[in-house]
């Protein structure tokens, strides 16, 4: 069906002797909304920093965008929002959202273009102007995942967005990943909220490292005669599975 | 295009604090303005010792601008000078008068010695050429205001420069938004030129009004040209720059920082000539000629004091540009820890 997004192939990391990574296999499809859930402490962080080009693995390789990362030229197409806000906080909206732009070269019309629609998408139009010091934890998250979307990347890797995030506000964000999903885009989401990840295409469960299990939500219940993922988790969890 | 994009960033986010542009100006002038008020302020009335000096001596001299206290023996007399109840004695050996200082304080020595000198002048005209002068500690080579103020002048640049540099880089680790830079296609080189430019600029402005202040405002002495001493501080000022983004990268946070003052910037000062450089303990002295502060301070001098011109300090300008250099490519081997392209 579609093409490879990502495919990550064999990849371990340690830091010391402490294994963060054990042996990941997995691929990403182009256009899907690919879920990695797990505890704290499981992985999905590094994994996914990695992907960004931000880390690399011990062994291994991570192909992202069709070239083993990390690459400068996939990096330009890749939009990475981290666990933390990021934001320059002494600046407004829009001269954080003007120094990341000419980061990726856009300028001009172009530039004032794309600030507009990504705070309509994050619903902040009318806060452009205000200080970032002055913007509500949430609002910062939003300022956060627009800063991701300003060059239109191919693939978007969004590391715990919605952390600490009230569900209405938590919805709004998801109904903006949808409508980017429907436009083409990738997107790779860390959670370790499982009703967040009932909304992912397809889920990778994560725990110590290892990726314990992969498939779409229903896939998942279905295989452990779970009602819900939480359960499915537990059954998988339970035994010690090397992939 | 990247780098000017930093640029520009680096500059908004200092004109918006204002409380650190308000630092980096006023402090400096500040503690000039007091260091030059204490050394250049209201002259000094020395305390002095006689022994043995004539009535009929005495009697002659105008004593208004000096405390003197007769002591009938050396011995009581060295005791008061221990003790700092006086600042000096006079004995007369054979007729010719001989000095003795306690001279820990060169602003105290240089103004007991000028009273006896024309004291002493006035009685006795052959006597100015050959007063024999001893020290309890110190001696008469000690600098003044406008011996050490060129060398103040680069420290706090350089101090400053340090710190704030140092301290934003740490708050752009501690705030993830580092990582968030190079989730971007920004090369390492143009993080670190954005925030010499950045940081380069400011510097620059700086320099000007508290090099302006010291020169026409306090009057510090400036033989040479000013261009010169911009140009000793930008190069200065680029390598506590890079100094400071480096040091950075060993603290994890402001207060780490600032724990990096006394053994970073401190020692500096001992080497760039504040003391003077031929006293210094052999064992000690490499540290100088490894110090960016100690070339600075040369230059400095040189262009301020002595009124040399680029022949002179385009030595040290190298060396400094040298050691920013230096530390640039240390800075981008460093931040491969974030990203190792």
């Amino acid at each position: 069906m579609n093409n490879l997004c990502v495919s990550i192939k064999d990849v371990t990391k340690h830091f010391g002797k402490h294994v963060v990574l054990k042996n990941i296999h997995l691929d990403i499809l182009e256009g899907e909304i690919f879920g990695l859930l797990g505890p704290s402490g499981a992985g999905k962080t590094t994994l996914v920093k990695e992907l960004s080009g931000l880390d690399t693995p011990t062994s291994g390789e991570n192909i992202v965008l069709g070239q083993t990362m990390p690459k400068l030229e996939v990096i330009n197409r890749i939009g990475y929002m981290a666990q933390s806000d990021a934001l320059y906080e002494d600046l407004s909206a829009k001269e954080n959202l003007q120094f990341f732009s000419s980061l990726y070269g856009l300028k001009g019309m172009k530039l004032k273009e794309r600030i507009q629609e990504v705070m309509k998408l994050v619903d902040l139009t009318e806060h452009v102007n205000k200080l970032v010091s002055d913007y509500s934890g949430g609002m910062k998250r939003r300022l956060s995942l627009a800063i991701a979307l300003l060059h239109e990347p191919e693939l978007l890797i969004l590391d715990e967005p919605t952390v600490g995030i009230d569900p209405v506000l938590r919805k709004k964000i998801w109904d903006a990943f949808y409508q980017l999903n429907e436009q083409g885009t990738t997107i790779i989401v860390t959670t370790h909220v499982m009703d967040e990840a009932e909304k992912c295409d397809r889920l990778g469960l994560m725990r110590d490292g290892s990726l314990i299990a992969v498939g779409t939500p229903s896939e998942l219940k279905q295989h452990t005669n779970s009602a819900t993922i939480e359960e499915a988790f537990l059954v998988y969890g339970g035994d010690i599975d090397e992939n | 295009m990247r780098i000017k994009a930093l640029t520009i960033r680096i500059l908004r986010q200092i004109i918006r604090d204002k409380r650190t542009l308000g630092m980096l100006i006023f402090a400096p002038i500040l503690v000039l303005t007091m260091l030059h008020l204490v050394f250049n302020g209201d002259s000094y009335i020395p305390k002095i010792g006689f022994i043995g000096i004539p009535e009929t001596m005495v009697e002659n001299m105008d004593l208004s601008d000096a405390e003197i206290t007769n002591y009938d023996n050396t011995h009581d007399a060295q005791v008061d000078l221990l003790a700092q109840e006086i600042d000096g004695y006079i004995t007369l050996t054979s007729g010719v008068p001989s000095i003795y200082l306690e001279g820990s304080d060169p602003t105290v020595n240089g103004e007991t010695l000028r009273w006896i000198q024309s004291t002493f002048a006035s009685l006795q005209e052959s006597l100015t050429e050959d007063l024999e002068v001893s020290y309890l500690h110190g001696s008469s080579e000690m600098g003044q205001f406008d011996y050490f103020g060129p060398v103040l002048l680069g420290f706090f640049v350089f101090f400053f420069v340090f710190i704030i540099a140092g301290v934003s880089f740490i708050r752009e680790r501690t705030t993830g938004t580092l990582e968030r830079l190079l989730s971007t296609p920004l090369r390492k080189w143009e993080i670190v030129s954005g925030y010499v430019i950045g940081f380069g600029i400011v510097t620059m402005i700086q320099s000007t009004i508290i090099a302006a202040y010291t020169i026409y405002v306090l009057d510090m002495m400036m033989q040479g040209s000013f261009f010169y001493l911009l140009l000793i501080i930008l190069s200065l000022s680029f390598t506590a720059l890079t100094l400071g983004i480096l040091i950075s990268s060993f603290a994890n946070n402001e207060l780490q920082m600032i724990q990096f003052i006394p053994v970073i910037v401190v020692p500096q000062v001992f080497f760039s000539g504040l003391f003077n450089l031929e006293t210094i303990s052999n064992w000690l002295s490499w540290i100088g000629p490894i110090t960016p502060l100690y070339y600075a301070a040369e230059a400095l001098r040189d262009v301020m004091v002595r009124g040399f011109g680029w022949n002179e300090i385009y030595m040290e300008i190298c060396v400094l540009l040298g050691f920013s250099a230096l530390f640039m490519i240390l800075n981008i081997l460093a931040l491969r820890k974030y990203r190792k392209i």
